[in-house]
């Protein structure tokens, strides 16, 4: 069945979109922390808004992988040997915010809690880096060859294109998380201050993305395909609004539309990629694509079944969790855990 | 040094890494629930509080801990990519779809509940926010079907068929039903309980020992535990019995090098120990116990089993010329040490669960004292128990289809797998330090205060 293979697509295209909507928050609170809190207990604040709900959200990202394993295994493959020190560099970062959420606060001494909330700053800032980072070079191209192996080496991952990719990414994701504050905090003050450091950081992500753009349009060929073009130019649109709105403290309506903007880019990005997966530089006929990279039809048949049953059952149950802690973060919250 | 070795020997210290917290995470995820569900349900007023604080109490050990886990389990998931891609590519087909199914059924639930554990205490119902640690406690354990599911394909092949230079799957029923996996997740459930048994048991006697206050709290968890983990440790036995029996069709190579029988006999005898020597292929010196082995394979002292020797000429007329043994040596060993830890840790238990029922524990409180000191005896065992199930599928990678050598990713160089293998180990090194401490400070610093009113 040749429909499944493209079904797959744009499931894992939901996974990763799923995945930097609600990690992008995550990493943005994240990054935000040490400079954000400048007490423990307004840290501590901050760390609660995504306290229940990080792991889990983590999650989305472990299923992208997962899925791009089970549908698309030799792109899980090859992209993952290619980027080998980028992941590791990624999987050290994720390492130690993984653990810091849950030892910063088993000690009382300062020095304790602010070396894990480095650690979550770290754990936050250098993911969303990277994932711009990949992002970017799997739309530019990479060398890989006939038997779908990549010929470069790590420094061939860093261009200017996919550093801007990552400043992009890391900005955007500082700017969501800032917005998200402004809906998870009860204190009036630090909600201010949130809105301080989102204007701070989309002044420079509106930058990044606009640099961004227009080495998009020059290095690859994603404006190729115009409903990928589309959405790139709905992403800056999206996100220019959103923070204009940010500007004029509608915080809900700021959020709203840095989800969408985060959404669409991801959804251009994908949009641009199809049906190739990863794309060489070397010559078109080695790119892997949803044909040449695919598992079996009954493979994807098993999947597909798994996903349509327990896709939506993990959106109800998660979705309930945002709605058992669906009440700002005060100081009281700090006391009662 | 190659790429390939590296590879190897990073995935070895990743995976006992990882494996060094799972196995808390499996058992002690039961047991925090089972707390929470006598806080709930006990119709003892007095003990009501006591057991809502031991479940917070236990249950903050088992977060730390999953914590652990739960990193050193991403890198996994992204390993087989990274160090392997030849084995993905080879695999994908089979190896992909349970690892997804991993993390749609199991991981998503496990990370969510206990988000909503951990911080819903004040916002569900006792009922609702007890049933979230079970569901925690449910998702863990499915979690380890699934991956050994996938394990269990490359030690045991089935429900495929080679195509397009890959195994493809052709029976996703066969893949989950693999007789491999029953033996192996049966096995490791009650590795779980075992071992979150021994950590209650070890963390119940600290404390019974230097908290006056807390005693009588844990002195129920004490018996608790020793029950727990008696479950655990006679289970693994007996599960263990069972797969060793069935690995005679499964996988009769590993076997023979777990028990380094070097030749065909019938019946065959049980070596306690034995000076290996696998280059000439026998054993210079050996004191066994004849029949024993046969004994244990056939549960009657008569049968044949094929030896190492014997195996190997096979294995070289049906894959071609190489050497199909693994390493003898180390799985001889890595088999006594697991058998006697676990032995040792089911007398632990019977011991501790005696002398707790039987209201001797004051008498003979030195053996609570000593108890902490020993909790390094699972964690042995299950290390040991991976390096047989692993080391013994060696050269094989998936056993008949693929070969280790075979496997490794094509561009990482010998360098960067150095980098990465250091920075891993030490990364991992730190942080358990760092957990360890904080546990330890957790635990000493708690108190579990009993209630007026029940008589010791």
């Amino acid at each position: 069945m040749m429909e499944l293979n493209v079904l797959w697509f744009v499931l894992i295209t939901v996974l990763f979109t799923g995945f930097f909507f609600l990690e992008g928050f995550d990493y943005g609170v994240g990054g935000l922390l040490p400079f954000m809190g400048r007490t423990d207990e307004e840290r501590g604040m901050i760390i609660r808004t995504i306290g229940p709900v990080w792991d889990g959200n983590e999650v989305w990202m472990i299923t992208a992988g997962g899925a791009l394993f089970a549908a698309f295994p030799h792109v899980y493959s090859t992209m993952f040997a290619t980027f080998y020190l980028a992941l590791f560099l990624m999987l050290v970062a994720l390492i130690l915010r993984g653990v810091a959420f849950e030892l910063r606060g088993k000690a009382d001494c300062l020095c304790w809690r602010r070396f894990w909330e480095g650690c979550i700053a770290f754990g936050s800032l250098v993911p969303s880096f990277l994932w711009g980072v990949a992002v970017t070079n799997l739309i530019a191209g990479l060398p890989i060859n006939e038997n779908m192996h990549y010929l470069g080496s790590f420094r061939d991952l860093l261009s200017v294109y996919t550093i801007v990719g990552g400043l992009t990414f890391l900005t955007v994701f500082l700017f969501h998380g800032a917005a998200f504050l402004t809906q998870r905090l009860g204190d009036y003050g630090l909600m201010l201050r949130a809105r301080a450091y989102a204007l701070k950081t989309g002044a420079a992500a509106i930058f990044c993305f606009v640099l961004c753009f227009v080495l998009t349009a020059t290095k690859t060929d994603l404006f190729h395909s115009f409903p990928a073009a589309l959405l790139l130019v709905l992403t800056g649109v999206c996100f220019i609004a959103a923070y204009l709105a940010m500007a004029q403290g509608k915080f809900k309506v700021s959020f709203i539309l840095s989800s969408l903007a985060i959404v669409a880019v991801s959804c251009s990005f994908f949009t641009g990629l199809f049906p190739r997966l990863m794309v060489s530089s070397i010559s078109p006929a080695f790119s892997l694509t949803i044909d040449n990279a695919c598992s079996t039809p009954y493979t994807l048949s098993i999947m597909t079944v798994a996903a349509l049953v327990m896709v939506p059952v993990v959106l109800i149950y998660q979705g309930w969790c945002y709605w058992v802690f669906r009440h700002r973060v005060t100081g009281k919250d700090l006391k009662a855990h | 040094m190659e790429a390939l070795l590296l590879s190897r020997w990073q995935f070895a210290i990743t995976t006992v890494y990882h494996f060094l917290f799972v196995p808390i995470t499996l058992g002690l995820s039961i047991f925090t629930a089972l707390l929470e569900t006598c806080y709930v349900r006990t119709r003892h007023p007095e003990w009501k509080p006591v057991c809502k604080k031991l479940t917070k109490f236990f249950g903050t050990i088992f977060l730390i801990n999953f914590a652990m886990g739960v990193v050193t389990g991403i890198v996994q998931e992204f390993h087989f990519g990274m160090n392997w891609s030849e084995y993905s590519r080879f695999m994908g087909d089979i190896f992909g779809a349970p690892l997804a199914l991993e993390a749609l059924t199991a991981f998503f639930l496990e990370s969510t509940f206990l988000g909503i554990w951990m911080f819903g205490w004040d916002k569900l119902s006792e009922k609702a926010h007890c049933a979230c640690i079970w569901l925690v406690a449910f998702g863990s354990n499915l979690s380890a079907f699934w991956i050994l599911v996938a394990n269990s394909f490359m030690q045991h092949p089935v429900g495929y068929a080679v195509n397009n230079g890959r195994a493809e799957m052709t029976d996703f029923f066969a893949l989950v039903t693999n007789p491999y996996v029953i033996g192996e997740y049966s096995h490791t459930l009650f590795a779980g309980l075992a071992t979150g048994g021994f950590v209650v048991l070890a963390v119940s006697a600290w404390k019974f020992v230097h908290d006056d206050g807390s005693r009588e709290a844990f002195r129920q968890t004490l018996k608790a535990g020793a029950v727990y983990m008696l479950i655990g440790t006679l289970g693994v036995m007996g599960t263990g019995h069972m797969h060793a029996q069935y690995l005679r069709e499964g996988n009769p190579m590993k076997l023979s090098s777990m028990e380094a029988l070097w030749e065909t006999e019938n019946p065959a005898p049980f070596a306690i120990v034995a000076d290996i020597n696998q280059d000439a292929g026998r054993n210079d010196f050996e004191i066994t116990i004849p029949a024993l082995f046969s004994f244990m394979l056939y549960n009657a002292p008569e049968g044949e089993v094929k030896g190492i020797n014997d195996l190997q000429k096979e294995a070289a007329a049906k894959y071609g010329p190489g050497d199909y043994r693994p390493d003898v040596t180390g799985l001889f060993w890595s088999f006594r040490i697991m058998v006697g830890a676990g032995g040792l840790m089911a007398a632990i238990a019977g011991l501790v669960g005696f002398l707790t029922f039987t209201g001797r524990l004051e008498k003979f409180g030195f053996v609570l004292k000593f108890l902490p000191w020993l909790l390094p005896l699972p964690f042995v065992a299950n290390s040991v128990g991976w390096y047989i199930a692993e080391g013994g599928r060696q050269p094989w990678i998936v056993v008949g289809l693929q070969k280790t050598a075979e496997a490794v990713s094509p561009n990482i160089t010998g360098g960067e797998v150095w980098l990465t293998m250091i920075g891993f180990t030490v990364i991992y090194l730190l942080l358990a330090i760092a957990a360890l401490y904080a546990a330890l400070r957790f635990i000493r610093r708690t108190k579990v205060i009993q209630t007026e009113g029940r008589n010791g």
